[in-house]
Order: C-alpha cells, then sequence, then structure tokens
C-alpha cells in the first residue's frame, strides 16, 4: 500500500451515515419518491446505497436534488426497498455515496438531444432533463420518448406535463390496448421513426432501460445515422458493495460501480454479459 | 545467514512468537476433514505432506466477516478483539495469491478498511516447496517462486532450517548457524498454456459454443470459489440477534460467481443466464480481464485447489488449456 492509501484506508467507505427523509410523495403503487437531507454535490446519473439496519442495502439512483436534499424514486422489488417504503417522513435512511460515473450534461448542451427511458429507467434522467427546462438557452431541441407499461405505472406525470410544454414527448403505454389522453399505446421503439432524419443524424442520445431495450433503441439511430460516441446509456447491476470490491457488478474487465453505470456508447458496445 | 533449530527449540519460538502473533500454518482442522490454515502451536501439527484444502485467504479475509453492528438508530463498526500480528506459513502459490487479492481491495477503487486492518498485520513465512502436488500448475505462471517474505522454512525429519530476513522475527531466532536459501519447485506433472485472449478476439471466445459443455456438467455450487485463493467477491447481508430482536450485526460473506443467483437483482434480471456464461466470466477474469487492469500477472496463480474441489470432476486446468484448441480456429472465421 502507498502512504496515501494507508490514510485512505482508515476511512471505512462500507459504512454509512443516517439521513432524515423529508418528504414521501407516492409516484405509482409501487414506486415512492423520497426526498432525503443530503448535502453534498451529485452529479446527474450518480447512485447512492441506500440501506436500513435490518434490511440490507441497495444501489438507487438520484431522480432529483435541491438545496440541501436528493431525491430518490424507488420500486418495490426487494428487501431493503420493502424496508424503506416503510419508512415516514422525519425518519432515517442510512446512505453512503454518491457513486459511479454521470451524464455529461455540459456535453449535451446546445445541441439536439434524443432521451429514450423505459419505466423506472425516467428517475435517473430526470434530473437532466429539469436542466434542460431551467436552462432554456443552453436547450436546442429536445425528443422525450418515456415508456411505461400501464397507466398504473406512470412515473413522474406532472414533470412529464411540463416536459411536453417545452419537449417533443411521447409517452407510450405498452400493455394498453386503448389510447389513453397524454399517452400513446405501444413500445418505445414504435416511435423512434418519428424523430426526423436530420435530428437523428446530429443529436446527443441519452438512452436507459432494460439491456435488451436499450439494444434495439441504439441499434436503429445507429442505423439511421447516429454517431456512436454521442450516445450514452446507463446499466443497472446487482452490486452489494458498490466500490470495486463485490464483484456482482462485474461485466468481464468493467465494474459497473467504478466505471459506469453511465457509459458512452464507444465503450458499452464492448462490453457483454 | 540461516539457522538449524531442532523441533523442540523450535517450538519454544513458536511459543514466544505466539505472544507477539497468531500463527496459521497448514493443519487438520477440528473436524479432521480439511487441511487448512489453522493456529498451530507446534512444529508437529504442521501438515506437509498433502496439499491444504482451503487456501491462506480465511486469514485475511474471513468467510463470514462482521463489517458493522447495529441497534435500533445507530450503526458502528466491529471492532478488532486481537492486537497481536499475524504470522503464516505459506508456500509461494499462496504468497503470490495474496498479493492478487491486494490488488483487489488496495487498487480497486478505494482501499478496503476491513481487508486492510487484518492484511497490515500479515507477516509471510516462506514454507520451501520443491515438489509441488498432484493439481499444481505453478510453474506456467510464474508463481512457483516468491520474494516478499518475512522469513523462510524447510521442514526436515526433527528439525527445520530457518532464514529470518524480517528484523522483527529475526529477533526470535538463535542457535547453530547454517545457510539456507529456499529452492522453488522447477517442474509441475501439468504444464498450462495460457491462452492467448485479447481485446480483438475477447467477444468471439466469449460467444463461442466451448462453454456450453458446462451448462449441464456445472451445478453452480461454488466450491471452486470457496477454495480459490484469489477470488475475492462477496455478499453483505444484515443478521438479527433473534426474530424480534433490534441489534443485529452486517457481515459479509463469500461469494461466488458460479452460482446461478450472482447477477441476479431484486427485479429478477439475471444477466448471466447458464453455467457456460458463469465458466466464461470466471475464465476470463482469472487469465484475462484482470491483468488487463492491474498489469503485472494473471490472477490464477495455478495451485490447482479448485480441481480438487469439483464434484463434478470439470478441471479447470483443462477448461483453461483446452481453450487454445479454440483460439486458431476463431481466429480463421
Amino acid at each position: 500500500m502507498t502512504d496515501r492509501q494507508k490514510a485512505e484506508a482508515m476511512i471505512n467507505i462500507m459504512k454509512p451515515e443516517p439521513h432524515r427523509v423529508l418528504k414521501i410523495v407516492r409516484q405509482t403503487r409501487a414506486e415512492y419518491t423520497f426526498r432525503v437531507e443530503w448535502p453534498g454535490v451529485t452529479r446527474d446519473g450518480q447512485f447512492f446505497m441506500l440501506s436500513l439496519p435490518r434490511e440490507g442495502e441497495a444501489p438507487i439512483s438520484i431522480s432529483g436534488r435541491g438545496p440541501g436534499y436528493v431525491e430518490f424514486t424507488i420500486r418495490k422489488v426487494g428487501r431493503l426497498t420493502e424496508g424503506v417504503f416503510g419508512l415516514e417522513e422525519g425518519g432515517l435512511l442510512y446512505m453512503r455515496g454518491p457513486y459511479g460515473s454521470h451524464w455529461p450534461v455540459e456535453k449535451l448542451e446546445n445541441e439536439n438531444l434524443i432521451v429514450v427511458t423505459s419505466g423506472t429507467g425516467l428517475a435517473p434522467v430526470r434530473t437532466s432533463l429539469m436542466h434542460f427546462i431551467e436552462h432554456p438557452e443552453a436547450r436546442r431541441e429536445v425528443y422525450l420518448i418515456a415508456g411505461f407499461k400501464d397507466r398504473h405505472s406512470t412515473l413522474f406525470d406532472e414533470d412529464r406535463e411540463m416536459f411536453s410544454q417545452h419537449f417533443h414527448t411521447v409517452y407510450p403505454l405498452s400493455r394498453e390496448k386503448e389510447k389513453l389522453p397524454g399517452y400513446e399505446t405501444g413500445r418505445v421503439t414504435s416511435f423512434l421513426k418519428d424523430i426526423p432524419d436530420e435530428v437523428v443524424s446530429t443529436a446527443n442520445y441519452i438512452i436507459t432501460g432494460a439491456p435488451a431495450v436499450i439494444a434495439s433503441v441504439t441499434e436503429e439511430f445507429l442505423g439511421r445515422g447516429a454517431a456512436p460516441e454521442k450516445i450514452w446509456v446507463s446499466f443497472e447491476r446487482r452490486m452489494q458493495c458498490a466500490v470495486g470490491k463485490c464483484g456482482h457488478c462485474k461485466m468481464n474487465g468493467v465494474y459497473v460501480c467504478l466505471e459506469g453505470p453511465v457509459f458512452n456508447f464507444t465503450q458499452a458496445r464492448e462490453m457483454f454479459d | 545467514m540461516g539457522y538449524r533449530i531442532d523441533n523442540a527449540q523450535m517450538n519454544d519460538i513458536l511459543a514466544r512468537l505466539a505472544e507477539d502473533y497468531r500463527i496459521f500454518a497448514p493443519a487438520w482442522d477440528r473436524q479432521k476433514k480439511n487441511v487448512r490454515f489453522c493456529h498451530v502451536t507446534m512444529v508437529e501439527q504442521i501438515v506437509l505432506d498433502r496439499q491444504t484444502d482451503f487456501s491462506t485467504k480465511e486469514i485475511y479475509y474471513p468467510i463470514s466477516q462482521v463489517m458493522m453492528r447495529f441497534s435500533t438508530d445507530h450503526i458502528e463498526d466491529e471492532e478488532l478483539t486481537d492486537d497481536r500480528g499475524i504470522l503464516i506459513f505459506a508456500r509461494a502459490c499462496d504468497i503470490n495469491a495474496l498479493g492478487r487479492l491486494d490488488r483487489i481491495f488496495y487498487d480497486n477503487g478505494n482501499p478496503d478498511y476491513y481487508y486492510a486492518r487484518l492484511r497490515e498485520k500479515v507477516k509471510l513465512a516462506l514454507i520451501e516447496c520443491t515438489e509441488g502436488f498432484e493439481n499444481c500448475f505453478c510453474v506456467s505462471l510464474g508463481t512457483n517462486k516468491a520474494e516478499n517474505y518475512a522469513m523462510a522454512v524447510r521442514f526436515e525429519e526433527g528439525s527445520v532450517l530457518v532464514k529470518a530476513d524480517d528484523e522483527d522475527l529475526a529477533v526470535y531466532f538463535s542457535g547453530e548457524e547454517e545457510p539456507f536459501e529456499p529452492e522453488f519447485v522447477q517442474e509441475n506433472r501439468k504444464r498450462l498454456t495460457v491462452p492467448d485472449i485479447n481485446k480483438e478476439n475477447l467477444r468471439t471466445i466469449g460467444k463461442s459454443e466451448y462453454w456450453q459443455q458446462f451448462d449441464e456438467r456445472c451445478i453452480g455450487c461454488g466450491g471452486c470459489n470457496t477454495v480459490c485463493p484469489t477470488c475475492s467477491c462477496f455478499d453483505t447481508t444484515d443478521i438479527l440477534m433473534g426474530e424480534d430482536s433490534l441489534e443485529g450485526e452486517r457481515r459479509r460473506i463469500w461469494s461466488s460467481c458460479m452460482i446461478p443467483t450472482f447477477t441476479e437483482t431484486a427485479g429478477g434480471t439475471r444477466f448471466r443466464k447458464s453455467q457456460g456464461e458463469n465458466m466464461r466470466f470466471k475464465v476470463f477474469h482469472k487469465f484475462y480481464d484482470f491483468k488487463a487492469r492491474f498489469g503485472e500477472a494473471h490472477m490464477c496463480v495455478g495451485c490447482g485447489r479448485c480441481d480438487m474441489r469439483c464434484p463434478k470432476d470439470i478441471s479447470f486446468f483443462d477448461t483453461v488449456n483446452d481453450l487454445n484448441k479454440e483460439i486458431p480456429e476463431q481466429n480463421n472465421d
């Protein structure tokens, strides 16, 4: 160990600190947004390890931020997240982070932007979308295709109404047969063709969701002339430590917790499970 | 300089060392089932005629380790209770393997607190190994030799030859001087040709049908990872003191990339779905991406314990050696 490492090894990077839950907003039956006291700096697309004593830990992306707080939009799917849903405002959530790479927002300014998300994949993108709402001067055309399963699983309803006023938006619902006001029926992949060619060939991209969705969306845009180095994706992986030790998120040579979760497509296309 | 020390004298020295060090060496465990690195107090306990079933890693990276204790609204670090150093009698393969674990726990991201506080106590006593065992292939990987040890020993009938370079340890030894420089095994029964996996052929080899043979053969027990001296993956879990208890502890427990659920997220997605994919992941880690990331050497040290352990008689040695046959064919595509 170097001297610097020796000093760093005195700090326990696995130990979480308690932070107060300021506000809880119900998004859907299974997804709530938790606003938590946090004094530090975060970047768009980064994540924290959230935990509760007795319930364990899980990696959760930042879905929002403001003065003195960060927000997490959490889906109730496992032991930890079920525990978090038992918290009330004023309760304590244990956190360590923020971890990982981030969306390169500065690089996305003053150029067209295409954002495609599915399900909770909208959560890690939300802060970057808010950036372009708050900075119209840095914005060109923004296309947002945010898909959900059905009418009960839509997220950030109020934000999305605001996005629709400033961006070109489509909100497809894959399992609804009838068209509902403000939504389309179908999958996100059905609406990519509506984006004009001149936008596709010049835009920056943010793409999130299940690996198969990321793959098919990316393939279509590349086929229409999108530049691989202008595409950014985010990977979700099992993590037990988030600091490069536990090995669970490793994809061959890449540790998603350290090098990701946000990857440029030129790197992401080399990675496979 | 070296010393020849008879066993009775050596046992006295071990007793004095034990005041300052916890001493580990290959010995039968309490159940007499496995040879592991156990606490020893006498030379006669040390087992040298067979390979240890487990490696030294359980000493400085315990199988199950309490990281933190918590109560209703409080989390605090687990304190170490033993102030003594750690002295390990180990062969060159395990000494080299410790260097591999250092890369993960020190250099991959920030250094790991729990590892560092045990690891920094470790002093290594090289056991001279000139024969090797049935499954060893250390010579092929250059791990038959080691230099970074504090002392070296050759166990002979009734006495030991000792060379103690480390000044903290040198003070314990005195007596009849006899020059001693440890020798290293020069040839194993098994010889490995390290396959040329590289950036260009990585995907082709990775997606090869070669790996499908393990879909059925491998049962995903993770035994290979458990005995591997360089496997470092873990799970964390919160354990309660009782069903209704508010007190508990957060532990980390060895995990295994060969277990089917290794990549499974809370939502149920599994990124590597077959045992073939798991085997490819393990082989790539041991023989490609560890070296690509940290330079110097491949992760595997060729101890062959995984081959000894596998209940389905899958040989990791054969798996890696046979991969060579796949590479020229793949390149001709």
